[in-house]
């Protein structure tokens, strides 16, 4: 183990802002990658199902 | 001949829904390849005598920069596949992978120059691995740019997939051009490449971490294909006839 | 099989010459653009002529990169692109050709007067034959490649923007070894090397990119 205390791990011998913005950053845009396909998923599939219904209400018609 | 064929997965039915499978098996295998990566990274590898801890960011920048220039190549080679075979889905493989690439450049251009303020003192050196970096930034936001301002799909795929192709055959040509400039201009700035020598733990990590992007990337490509499946075929009828429709 | 070359190149020198003043608008652009540095930064004859040689090719790489919309766009809205593209002739030579006479009318005058400016930047005589035959042989690349760039952005939105940023990346390569000549000529070193680049540079893209600027066309205009 690298780390004598949790504490010592936070700080990283002094680089905490660099390594932690660093991962923080990264991990962060790939949630929003995978959220915003989800957003684009759910409005694709939203948009089809109007399209959907609004055809079947003319075939009643 | 095997008997496979082989144009049956490029239809973008059965594409669909195998895709559908392999997605979230990617994603699991992307999330505990992920944290056991870290481990690695932040608890077996050691200090750097150098660099200290700040070497660490290396865990997130080498693998971000790999798959920067991997998506890349990969893009070119489907956008190539689409043109030459005409195949829907080879061009929308293109399409879908071209954001994670410009994603996973930024990330490395942004993690490097944290890096670099510790390590060298600044945010950036025009080095050659960071310059090709980001004009490999730039080619695809080219690439993204110029499908998007095309308004039928079909011809924004054709479009797009030949710039694609002049930058893949354009990448080593701009790599040995900067590395020339960086080596006239040598004393302006700092030799990166001599990095220091790595533990094994430290490379394992590093290796790692690669796997976790890899299976990342290739589950986030897949399901944006998906999305733009939806989006484009949404007149056929069997995404009417979809399950995630239906309910 | 020449003569198509030549006589879509008489043609398009003929429509050039009879509006001149299209061509004299980049020449005048590239006068502007390099005269903004010395007011921008410091009209000092020492700093001056350190990056004279920078200075000067992004100049002509802006001016060549605002005439290249006029490769095609004048035959895009007139029709007279699409009577070329149903020759039976093979289109990549009179791409080729097009693009010929597209640097003959806006890049070539462009390079000639370069030397002048170079003067005023206080380079010596060698450094403003280098500067000059740097620019010869490099600008044809530069209008090779952007000429990809132009065929692809014609039926986009947003074109002059969208075309900037299709094409500078892929003139780096030209940016740095250009440059890098006229550099290595001031500091009393060899050019052999950056000319032999430049001219490696232009012939893989006199014999790729008139294939993928005529492969461009037909995917824009079917």
């Amino acid at each position: 183990m690298q780390w004598n205390s949790f504490a010592d791990f936070l700080s990283m011998g002094g680089y905490a802002v660099y390594v932690w913005s660093s991962f923080g950053l990264t991990i962060l845009a790939l949630i929003w990658e995978v959220a915003a396909l989800r957003l684009r998923k759910s409005k694709a599939i939203k948009q089809i199902k109007q399209a959907d219904a609004w055809a079947k209400r003319r075939v009643e018609r | 001949m095997t008997g496979i064929n082989w144009f049956k997965y490029a239809a973008p039915q059965t594409f669909f829904h195998l895709s559908g499978k392999w997605i979230p098996v990617l994603g699991w295998i992307a999330f505990f390849l992920a944290i056991a990566g870290l481990y690695i990274g932040f608890f077996i590898a050691p200090t750097d005598f150098q660099q200290g801890e700040a070497y660490r960011i290396i865990f997130i920048h080498v693998p971000a920069a790999w798959m920067s220039m991997v998506i890349y190549l990969a893009m070119a080679f489907w956008a190539a596949i689409g043109l030459v075979f005409n195949t829907r889905l080879s061009a929308m493989m293109a399409l879908a992978l071209a954001p994670t690439g410009a994603l996973f450049t930024a990330l490395a251009l942004i993690t490097g120059s944290f890096w670099g303020k510790p390590t060298w003192g600044t945010w950036w050196v025009w080095d050659a691995r960071l310059t090709s970096e980001l004009i490999l930034l730039f080619l695809y936001v080219g690439f993204i740019a110029l499908h998007a301002s095309i308004d039928n799909p079909q011809r924004a795929d054709r479009a797009a997939a030949i710039i694609a192709i002049v930058g893949a055959l354009n990448v080593p040509i701009i790599y040995f051009s900067v590395q020339w400039w960086n080596t006239l201009h040598q004393g302006a700035s700092i030799n990166v490449a001599s990095a220091p020598k790595m533990a094994v733990t430290m490379l394992i990590g590093m290796l790692v971490m690669t796997l976790a992007s890899w299976a990342y990337s290739v589950a986030v490509a897949l399901f944006r294909v998906r999305c733009i499946i939806l989006e484009r075929e949404r007149h056929a009828a069997w995404v009417n006839d979809l399950k995630e429709v239906k309910s | 099989m020449m003569a198509i070359f030549f006589a879509v190149l008489q043609r398009d020198l003929r429509l050039a010459w009879r509006k001149p003043a299209e061509a004299a608008t980049g020449v005048m652009f590239f006068i502007i653009v390099a005269s903004l540095f010395p007011l921008a930064v410091n009209p000092d004859p020492v700093v001056l002529r350190g990056f004279a040689p920078g200075v000067l090719w992004v100049s002509v790489l802006l001016a060549c990169l605002l005439s290249l919309p006029r490769v095609f766009a004048l035959d895009y809205v007139d029709g007279a692109l699409e009577q070329i593209m149903i020759a039976p002739q093979p289109l990549s030579l009179i791409v080729l050709a097009k693009v010929a006479a597209h640097w003959l009318t806006a890049t070539l005058p462009i390079v000639l007067l370069s030397p002048l400016l170079g003067m005023l930047y206080g380079l010596d005589s060698h450094g403003l034959i280098v500067l000059a035959g740097s620019l010869l042989l490099g600008t044809p690349t530069l209008s090779l490649l952007g000429g990809i760039g132009a065929a692809l952005t014609l039926g986009a939105r947003g074109g002059g923007v969208l075309l900037s940023v299709l094409v500078l990346p892929l003139y780096i390569p030209v940016l740095i070894f250009g440059a890098g000549a006229v550099v290595a000529s001031q500091a009393g070193l060899g050019v052999q090397a950056h000319f032999s680049l430049l001219g490696a540079c232009f012939l893989l893209s006199f014999v790729l990119a008139p294939w993928a600027i005529a492969a461009a066309l037909k995917i824009v205009m079917e």
